[in-house]
């Protein structure tokens, strides 16, 4: 049984409005863990946009979204924020009032007196490739993640893409598989030049096959894979046999478990009151870009905002007893002991 | 002094189905942003404009090729995720409307990745 975490509130989604949610919990005497499915902090701005330029964080002209994940990282280490990274919240339940019960896909269980949910686009998940009639091969030969390398040991593999996920597990693969092809639209790769070395050195010695192509169909039976169609690029198709593709075409952003979790929708989004930012569920909050209210705009300013109410309202929840005063940190001096600035 | 008005220039569509579809394009708007303002269906435009998805694909045509030239690296590296990729592939949103691609044609694949 692993031991469960208290805190006052849980931030789902480490993106830039999860960020600043620390700060302005933090303000207000609040702890928070956050748990986000990528392994590194920022959400899209980490994960989409890490080198471009955002023209409209008010006060800051320019900044790429790397840069912005710094310094949000930077203005709530005072407050020092627990991560959890590479973790999907698969359950939210209410047992209090408010009290959360909280556990995420690698069994860790959290006890919140508030939720936040700042999960952006939803999460961040595999890419679906482009192939007509794939999803009856989905979980049984068709594979978007290795867990267990022992599973494809003596098979012909298909492994799709030219990134660093199919050439690490082309050349993790390789030696335990019957034959490995890779298939990539085109002869030049965005993987790391070391990996795609190696690969051309295992083609060179007839260890494994490299197809330059997309594939256009699947061939096979109950979701079991017989072959592939592979387009290639002078238009002539040709069937590949194989018992296993692992396409790799990168993440995509899905609304996942939070339909789950008993909170009202609004198709992929979840409707919240502009005064809190609360949902149906009182205690839990929706703030950034996955909730809509009359008028939303999906700005990070806008998020920034709402994080800034969202903290009043959590604060009472928190403390039924405190009375909240509200101050600046320009003049307040408990604020400022808070930052460590005073 | 006297203010000369050029006419916009003007970008084609033509979707899966045959469908034709002229429209007016500002000069510096994507080719991206011209179909989506305009509501030309099958250009989804996923990330906004941000070259980080491959959902705003489409074939530019053979005579046109010249003029919108050669994706960029990156835009390279999206394109392996997009359906149908070809040699005429691009993704609109990295093609700038100018008075030079006053009539572009571009045709929109049967779908986006």
């Amino acid at each position: 049984m692993t031991e469960t975490i208290k805190t006052d509130a849980l931030i789902i989604g480490a993106g830039p409005v999860g960020l600043f949610a620390v700060f302005e919990l933090g303000l207000l005497d609040m702890k928070a863990h956050l748990v986000d499915i990528l392994d590194k902090v920022g959400g899209q701005c980490a994960e989409l946009y890490p080198e471009k330029p955002i023209y409209d964080i008010p006060g800051i002209p320019l900044i790429t979204g790397q840069g912005l994940t710094e310094a949000l990282m930077e203005q709530i280490k005072p407050f020092g924020p627990t991560f959890h990274l590479g973790e999907m919240v698969e359950s939210v339940e209410k047992i209090g009032e408010p009290l959360f019960r909280v556990t995420t896909d690698r069994g860790k269980v959290f006890e919140a007196k508030v939720v936040v949910i700042a999960a952006g686009g939803g999460s961040f998940q595999p890419k679906r490739p482009p192939i007509n009639g794939i999803e009856p091969y989905e979980g049984k030969s068709v594979f978007y993640a290795v867990r267990r390398m022992e599973q494809f040991r003596d098979q012909r593999l298909l492994i799709v893409g030219g990134g660093d996920s199919a050439l690490d597990w082309t050349l993790n693969l390789q030696p335990l598989a019957r034959r490995v092809t890779l298939v990539h639209r085109r002869d030049e790769f965005r993987a790391a030049p070391d990996s795609v070395n190696k690969m051309r050195a295992l083609v060179e010695s007839g260890a494994m096959d490299l197809r330059l192509g997309q594939v256009t169909a699947l061939e096979g039976v109950n979701g079991m894979l017989a072959a592939a169609v592979i387009k290639s690029n002078d238009g002539t198709s040709t069937r590949v046999e194989c018992d296993a593709m692992l396409p790799f075409f990168g993440l995509t952003m899905k609304l996942g478990p939070v339909a789950s979790w008993g909170v009202a929708l609004q198709g992929d989004l979840i409707p919240v009151d502009t005064e809190k930012f609360e949902t149906n569920i009182p205690g839990m909050f929706a703030v950034g870009d996955i909730n809509t209210y009359p008028g939303k705009l999906k700005l990070i300013l806008s998020g920034f905002h709402e994080v800034a109410l969202m903290a009043q309202k959590a604060h009472r929840y928190v403390y039924p007893d405190k009375r909240l005063v509200f101050q600046y940190t320009t003049s307040s001096t408990s604020l400022q002991k808070k930052l460590g600035v005073g | 002094m006297s203010h000369t008005l050029q006419p916009m220039p003007k970008i084609t569509y033509i979707t899966s189905d045959g469908t034709v579809r002229t429209v007016e394009a500002e000069v510096g708007a994507t080719v991206m942003e011209t179909a989506i303002k305009n509501g030309v269906p099958g250009i989804e435009a996923e990330c906004g404009g941000a070259c980080a998805c491959a959902t705003c694909h489409v074939y530019v045509d053979e005579a046109w090729r010249e003029k919108t030239g050669e994706p960029s690296p990156m835009e390279e590296d999206m394109l392996d995720f997009g359906y149908d990729v070809r040699p005429s592939s691009r993704l609109s949103c990295q093609i700038k409307v100018s008075d030079d691609l006053d009539g572009l044609v571009v045709r929109v694949p049967e779908r986006q990745a």
